[in-house]
C-alpha cells in the first residue's frame, strides 16, 4: 500500500542544511497498524509529512497504492489526501470558529458530497467516538480527550484507507491517551491502515508492527511480536 | 460552495470586529468619495435624451464678426445660439420634420385669492418643443401650429408650478394670470427634469426646465424681454426690444429633427443657401460655417463636464486607490494570522484554488458591506454638495444605477484589495503550521 524507498528529505537555509531523511526506506501494507518510533528529531515527523503527502521527497520514489505519488503536483497531492489519507496530529489542529459538526464536516465539503451524504457520514463518525450529542459544541467548550476523538472523527469521515497519526494522545493525560489508542485499534479492526508516530513505547508496543527511526533513517523494522510482545495482547 | 464560503467569510469576520470595521471604513470612505464625484459626473455626462440623440440637431450659423471668432479657444465654432431674424426665418422655410426656434423670458405669476405673485421663468417655444423633446404630460397636451401662428395666449405649466397655482391638480382650461394678462392652460406636464438641460446649454445647463412655456410668437406680439443671454458683436443702438429684434445679437436656439440623412444633407443645404444669401446683403463676413450637432455633440461642444469635474473624478479614484492598498495591508495580515486554520483546510484536501475562492468571498464581502457603508456616506457628500451650490439640485441625485454602481464598484475595490493577501495564503504549505497549532 504505502512504499518508500530511499527517500531523501532536506531542509535548507541560508546557513544551516538538515539532512532530515536519508536513503529512508519502508512499506506498509493494507490493513496493518505500524508505529513509529524513535527520538525527537529522528525524522518521524519528516516521514508522516512524506507520507500524508504534506511534503515532497528531494529524492527517492514513493508509492501509494501503487501510483508514484512523490512527484505529484500540489493539487493532485491536495486530492490524495482528501480523499485517501486521514489526519490526527498531536494538537488536535482543529478549527476554532466552527463547531464539532462543522470541524468534521471540512474534509467532506471538498470531497463534493452532496448535504444528506455528509451529514449521515459526520454523525456516524461522531458517534463512533461517542461525541453524538456534541455536535454543536464549539472545540474551546470540550476537553482535550474530546477535542482528540473530534479530530479522529474527522479524519475517519470519509472513510480514509490510511490514516496518519502524529503524537496523537502527546498532549493527554494517561486515561484519555488509553482511551484514544482505544479508540485508534478500533478503526484498525475495521480495516484503515494506521501509521501512529510517538516517542512512548508503552503505545507503539499496542501497534502491529514497530518502526524505529533514527537520525533520518530507519533502523528497526521488526513486528513488535518478534521482539517477545503478542500483538493481539497489545491491542486489546 | 459559495453558501459555505460566504458563511466562512462571515464568521472569519466576526472573529476580528475590529479590523473587520477599519477594513470596511477604509473602502466605505474611497467609495463615499468616488460615489459623490461619480454621481454628479454621471448627471453631468448623460445624454438625457439619448434615445432621439441621431435625429435632433442643435442648428448654428456663424455671424460673428470678421475680426474675431466667436470662441477664440475653438475658432471653428460658431455662436451656439442664433439673431431673432435667422433663427424666424429658418424656422419658417427650412425643410426639416420638426423645428423649434425658442428663447427665455421671465413674468409675474398672479395666484389671485390674497395669495402673493411670484416670479416664473417662461420658454417662448414653436410647438415643436413638445413632440421633438419627449416632453410628458401628466394632463392636457402641448399647442399646436395654429396657435403659434395666431399668437393664441395658451400656457403649458411644469408640474411644479401647477402646484404652486392649482395645487397639482387638473388645471387644463383654467386661466392663469401673468403680467396682467390671461392665459388658458392647455396643459401640464409630468416630471420631467432633463438634466442637463441640453435644449439650452447657453442659459443655466444643470438649471431645472422652465416653469411654464407659451407659444413663441407671443414674444413679439407682447414684446416679452428675454430673460437668458444676450450677445452682441456690432455695435448698434439697441433702444428697446424692437432694436433688438432687428439687430445681429443672438439670444435664440433652434433645434431640428431630421430622420434620414438625406433629411440632414437637404438641411445643411437650406442653410447654407440661406446664408449665402443673407451674405449678399452685406450680413455674415466671416465664411459660412453652419453646423448641425446631434445632442452628444452639443453637449461636447459645451463641455458641460467641465475639466474640474473630471480632475476631482480622477482624485476621487486614486482616493480609492489609497484606501485599497491600505486594505491590502490589513487582509495580508488578517490572513496570515489565520493561516493554521488555512494549513488544516489544505491538509485535508482543499485545493490552492478552493482557499483562492474562499478568501476571495470574504473580501468580496467586506467589499459589499463597505459599499453600504461608502453608499450611506456618498450620500453625505451629496447632500453636503446640495448645500454648498443650490445649481448643482439635480446633479447630486442619487439613482439605482449610481447604487448599484457603487456596490459593485466596493466589491471589486474589495476583490483587488484581496487578490495578492487570497494569493499569498493559498500558497501556505501545511506541513509548516500543523506542527505549531
Amino acid at each position: 500500500m504505502l512504499d518508500m524507498q530511499h527517500i531523501i528529505k532536506v531542509y535548507r537555509t541560508d546557513l544551516v542544511e538538515t539532512h532530515a531523511l536519508r536513503d529512508f526506506s519502508v512499506t506498509v501494507a493494507e490493513g496493518e497498524f505500524v508505529a513509529v518510533t524513535g527520538p525527537s528529531g529522528s525524522g518521524k515527523t519528516t516521514f508522516l509529512n512524506i507520507a500524508g503527502l504534506l511534503e515532497t521527497p528531494d529524492g527517492g520514489r514513493y508509492q501509494l497504492d501503487g501510483d508514484d505519488v512523490g512527484t505529484l503536483g500540489d493539487d493532485a497531492r491536495a486530492g490524495i489526501r482528501n480523499q485517501r489519507i486521514g489526519f490526527i496530529f498531536q494538537g488536535f489542529n482543529l478549527i476554532p470558529d466552527l463547531d464539532v459538526f462543522d470541524n468534521v464536516d471540512v474534509p467532506l465539503r471538498y470531497r463534493g458530497f452532496v448535504t444528506r451524504d455528509r451529514r449521515a457520514r459526520i454523525e456516524r463518525s461522531l458517534e463512533l467516538v461517542g461525541l453524538a450529542a456534541r455536535m454543536r459544541h464549539l472545540p474551546s467548550q470540550l476537553s482535550g480527550g474530546q477535542q482528540q476523538r473530534v479530530a479522529i472523527a474527522r479524519a475517519i469521515a470519509g472513510d480514509p484507507r490510511f490514516l496518519l497519526a502524529d503524537e496523537p494522545t502527546g498532549n493527554l493525560d494517561s486515561l484519555m491517551a488509553r482511551q484514544i489508542m482505544d479508540l485508534l485499534a478500533e478503526i484498525n479492526r475495521q480495516g484503515t491502515t494506521i501509521v501512529l508516530v510517538t516517542h512512548d513505547p508503552e503505545l507503539a508496543r499496542r501497534a502491529h508492527r514497530n518502526i524505529h527511526v533514527m537520525d533520518g533513517q530507519v533502523t528497526d523494522l521488526k513486528p513488535y511480536a518478534a521482539r517477545g510482545a503478542a500483538p493481539d495482547a497489545a491491542v486489546a | 460552495m459559495l453558501g459555505y464560503y460566504l458563511r466562512l467569510a462571515w464568521l472569519s469576520l466576526k472573529r476580528t470586529p475590529a479590523i473587520t470595521l477599519l477594513m470596511i471604513g477604509a473602502i466605505a470612505l474611497g467609495i463615499g468619495a468616488t460615489t459623490t464625484t461619480l454621481t454628479v459626473y454621471h448627471r453631468m455626462s448623460t445624454n438625457p435624451i439619448a434615445q432621439r440623440n441621431d435625429v435632433l440637431r442643435a442648428v448654428t450659423l456663424d455671424n460673428w464678426s470678421a475680426d474675431r471668432p466667436w470662441d477664440t479657444d475653438h475658432p471653428d465654432n460658431a455662436p451656439a445660439e442664433l439673431t431673432y431674424r435667422d433663427a424666424l426665418a429658418i424656422a419658417q422655410g427650412a425643410p426639416a420634420s420638426r423645428l423649434v426656434v425658442m428663447r427665455k423670458t421671465s413674468l409675474t405669476a398672479e395666484p389671485g385669492a390674497g395669495r402673493p405673485p411670484f416670479l416664473v421663468v417662461v420658454r417662448l417655444a414653436t410647438h415643436d418643443f413638445f413632440p421633438m423633446f419627449d416632453v410628458p404630460f401628466a394632463y392636457g397636451a402641448g399647442w399646436d401650429g395654429k396657435a403659434d401662428r395666431d399668437g393664441e395666449p395658451v400656457a403649458v405649466l411644469s408640474k411644479e408650478t401647477n402646484g404652486k397655482l392649482f395645487g397639482g391638480e387638473n388645471s387644463v382650461g383654467k386661466i392663469v394670470r401673468l403680467d396682467g394678462r390671461e392665459y388658458r392652460v392647455i396643459g401640464v406636464l409630468a416630471d420631467w427634469q432633463p438634466t442637463p438641460k441640453f435644449y439650452d446649454l447657453n442659459n443655466g445647463e444643470y438649471d431645472t426646465p422652465e416653469d411654464l412655456f407659451l407659444p413663441f410668437a407671443l414674444g413679439a406680439t407682447l414684446e416679452l424681454q428675454p430673460a437668458g443671454n444676450v450677445n452682441c458683436w456690432k455695435p448698434e443702438t439697441l433702444a428697446g426690444l424692437r432694436d433688438l429684434f432687428g439687430s445681429e445679437c443672438i439670444w435664440h436656439q433652434l433645434w431640428a429633427e431630421l430622420r434620414t440623412p438625406a433629411e440632414v444633407e437637404r438641411f445643411q443645404s437650406y442653410i447654407d443657401g440661406y446664408v449665402a444669401e443673407q451674405k449678399k446683403l452685406g450680413r455674415f463676413p466671416r465664411r459660412i460655417n453652419n453646423r448641425l450637432y446631434t445632442v452628444d455633440e452639443w453637449l461636447a461642444r459645451h463641455e458641460v463636464v467641465g475639466r474640474d469635474s473630471r480632475v476631482l473624478l480622477v482624485v476621487s479614484f486614486a482616493f480609492l486607490a489609497v484606501c485599497v492598498l491600505n486594505v491590502v495591508g490589513l487582509l495580508l495580515s488578517r490572513f496570515l494570522g489565520a493561516a493554521g486554520a488555512t494549513a488544516i483546510r489544505r491538509a485535508l484536501g482543499a485545493s490552492r484554488g478552493e482557499i483562492f475562492r474562499q478568501h476571495l468571498v470574504e473580501v468580496g464581502l467586506v467589499g459589499a458591506l463597505a459599499g453600504i457603508g461608502g453608499l450611506a456616506l456618498g450620500a453625505v457628500g451629496l447632500t453636503a454638495l446640495q448645500q454648498l451650490y443650490s445649481s448643482y439640485d439635480r446633479l447630486t441625485q442619487l439613482d439605482l444605477s449610481m447604487t448599484l454602481a457603487a456596490i459593485a464598484l466596493a466589491v471589486l475595490a474589495g476583490l483587488l484589495a484581496g487578490l495578492y493577501p487570497a494569493w499569498r495564503i493559498c500558497r501556505v504549505q501545511p506541513a509548516g503550521y500543523l506542527k505549531t497549532q
